[in-house]
């Protein structure tokens, strides 16, 4: 009895140990969109709250906390408040399989890979039961943009992973990191390059960000999905927004460029060079790159219009994983080198 | 009462409670969230046997997918719950003669009888690194590979029958031809026209373009 209390106070410390370094990423997250979008359209960002601005999201959440929760009269209650918990819940829950490190996890299971793809599968019942809840047409419309498109784009990005796992032979996430060591050129960008680009332009439309963020659609639906939440009913769903943009950034770095596996490795003089930074910096810093991404893909591209992102979706991006399918599938039968002639 | 056990009852609850509501809640809304939570309690029973896969996959296909767009549909409906309603005592005695039938059959087909543990082995626990994954995929493509092939044209057969149903070309509707959007250039949509600068005498207007 005692055994299993202490167990579960070590997971309850090693989810704390994750989520609150997650919670304060999501807020420098926001303030760094704000800062790099600036930069990129020749403004300053945020300036005044804290030096140079950098207290800016922490007064925002302050802000967002103190401010009135309003459920707007003919909203279903219920529903209504249990939608931003719907949202944020899948995208916290998905980070329990993620390898941060080789021997740094919460848990690690033989069907991660599986498991990450139902639970972020999830996330869009927040979206569309906020959008009935609130009993608003631009609400409505929003929702059910965005459960058509999640539900067009996770065939791609299924595709996509069913590529990692034939390459990787495995479903655990850490198995997978593990399989592309060698050097830059073993990491699975490489022979899986098509899937890569598809899995990060799912990803994209997966988490609502532009330019697949028709379920807000400022210009046509105002907000779309959540135009009638207010204080920290928003907040979560802002949360949960970019907790996802962290998760996927995350799984793509796990999943195409190797993880924590230092990119100098195999370099004969590099990698004893730089050998001593620990692996959780390599993930760190890859994360960050498709984070970057993610907010240049903001500030660069227009929102696409409704016809044009489902065309994309079916037409485009689901034929290419299939055929590449077919491609790794006789890449590893053949045992193509370097990647696949290690069984 | 082991831990398991505990799991078991809780779920079992959860998935015979939120069954009920999904048949005797009036709202369609908030009876598809019902299915919903009767899909994860399934879910979590299957965990429960070992079989992650099947349970991820029932998460992943029935909750993440189906019921997406089961519920994207009922929400769109504006049912008339007061004509389906209609005729409900009239009809009453043929629903409770179909359910006891139904009862019937799956107390005889699902009962102790076929699958008490003097029938079936009890089920063994496997050790960690034992995948399910593999060992369905090893059966599904190797013994079970033919009926596996079937089942998966008779999907396809359906998709395509039902595209196929929905297809219907109105003369009065107007399509977009995509290829002919990207291909557009700068050139076919844009005219730069030089203007003369108001008062300036060097710049004279010249047609370009």
């Amino acid at each position: 009895m005692l055994d299993a209390l202490l167990t579960l106070i070590i997971v309850l410390l090693k989810i704390v140990a994750l989520l609150v370094p997650l919670m304060v990423a999501v807020a420098y997250l926001t303030f760094a969109e704000r800062k790099i979008i600036g930069f990129i359209q020749g403004r300053m960002g945020p300036l005044h709250v804290g030096p140079r601005g950098w207290l800016q999201p922490i007064a925002d959440a302050v802000k967002l906390i103190f401010k009135e929760i309003i459920i707007p009269s003919g909203a279903n209650r219920f529903l209504f408040l249990l939608a931003p918990m719907l949202a944020m819940g899948p995208s916290i829950a998905a980070w329990a399989v993620m390898p941060l490190g080789e021997n740094l996890y919460i848990t690690d299971i033989n069907a991660g890979l599986l498991y990450v793809l139902a639970v972020t599968s999830l996330s869009v019942y927040g979206i569309i039961i906020a959008g009935w809840a609130s009993n608003s047409k631009y609400a409505f419309l929003g929702a059910l943009r965005s459960a058509a498109q999640v539900v067009s784009y996770e065939i791609a990005m299924g595709f996509a992973l069913v590529g990692v796992l034939l390459a990787a032979g495995s479903m655990n996430l850490r198995e997978i990191v593990l399989a592309q060591q060698g050097s830059l050129l073993h990491w699975f960008w490489l022979p899986l390059l098509p899937l890569f680009v598809v899995y990060f332009i799912s990803g994209l439309a997966e988490t609502n960000r532009a330019p697949f963020d028709l379920a807000e659609g400022e210009s046509e639906i105002v907000a779309g999905f959540h135009v009638e939440y207010s204080g920290m009913s928003f907040g979560v769903f802002f949360l949960a927004e970019y907790a996802n943009m962290i998760l996927i950034s995350m799984l793509t770095s796990l999943m195409f460029l190797g993880g924590w596996l230092s990119p100098f490795q195999g370099i004969p003089l590099l990698e004893s060079l730089f050998g001593w930074i620990p692996g959780l910096v390599w993930l760190l810093l890859k994360t960050s790159f498709f984070l970057l991404l993610f907010l240049w893909v903001r500030a660069t591209f227009p929102r696409y219009r409704y016809d044009q992102l489902m065309r994309l979706g079916w037409k485009i991006l689901i034929p290419i994983t299939i055929v590449w399918l077919l491609v790794v599938g006789a890449a590893v039968v053949g045992g193509l080198g370097p990647w696949f002639d290690r069984v | 009462m082991s831990f398991e056990q505990f799991v078991f009852y809780l779920f079992s609850a959860a998935m015979l409670g939120s069954a009920l509501m999904v048949i005797t809640l009036r709202n369609p809304v908030h009876a598809a969230l019902s299915l919903v939570l009767t899909f994860v309690s399934g879910a979590a029973l299957w965990l429960l046997l070992e079989a992650e896969f099947l349970a991820i996959t029932l998460v992943l296909v029935y909750v993440g997918a189906v019921m997406v767009l089961f519920l994207f549909v009922v929400m769109m409906l504006d049912v008339n719950l007061a004509r389906l309603r209609e005729g409900f005592v009239k009809l009453l005695p043929v629903g409770v003669l179909a359910a006891l039938l139904v009862v019937g059959m799956m107390i005889y087909v699902v009962g102790p009888a076929n699958f008490g543990l003097d029938q079936v082995a009890e089920p063994a626990g496997h050790p960690a690194d034992y995948s399910n994954t593999r060992e369905l995929g090893l059966v599904l493509y190797t013994v079970y590979v033919y009926p596996f092939e079937i089942a998966a044209v008779i999907l396809l057969v359906a998709i395509i029958a039902a595209i196929l149903l929905a297809l219907r070309k109105r003369p009065s509707s107007k399509q977009q031809n995509p290829d002919l959007q990207i291909a557009v250039r700068k050139e076919d949509r844009l005219r730069i026209v030089q203007v003369a600068a108001e008062g300036s005498q060097a710049a004279r207007p010249e047609e370009k373009g």
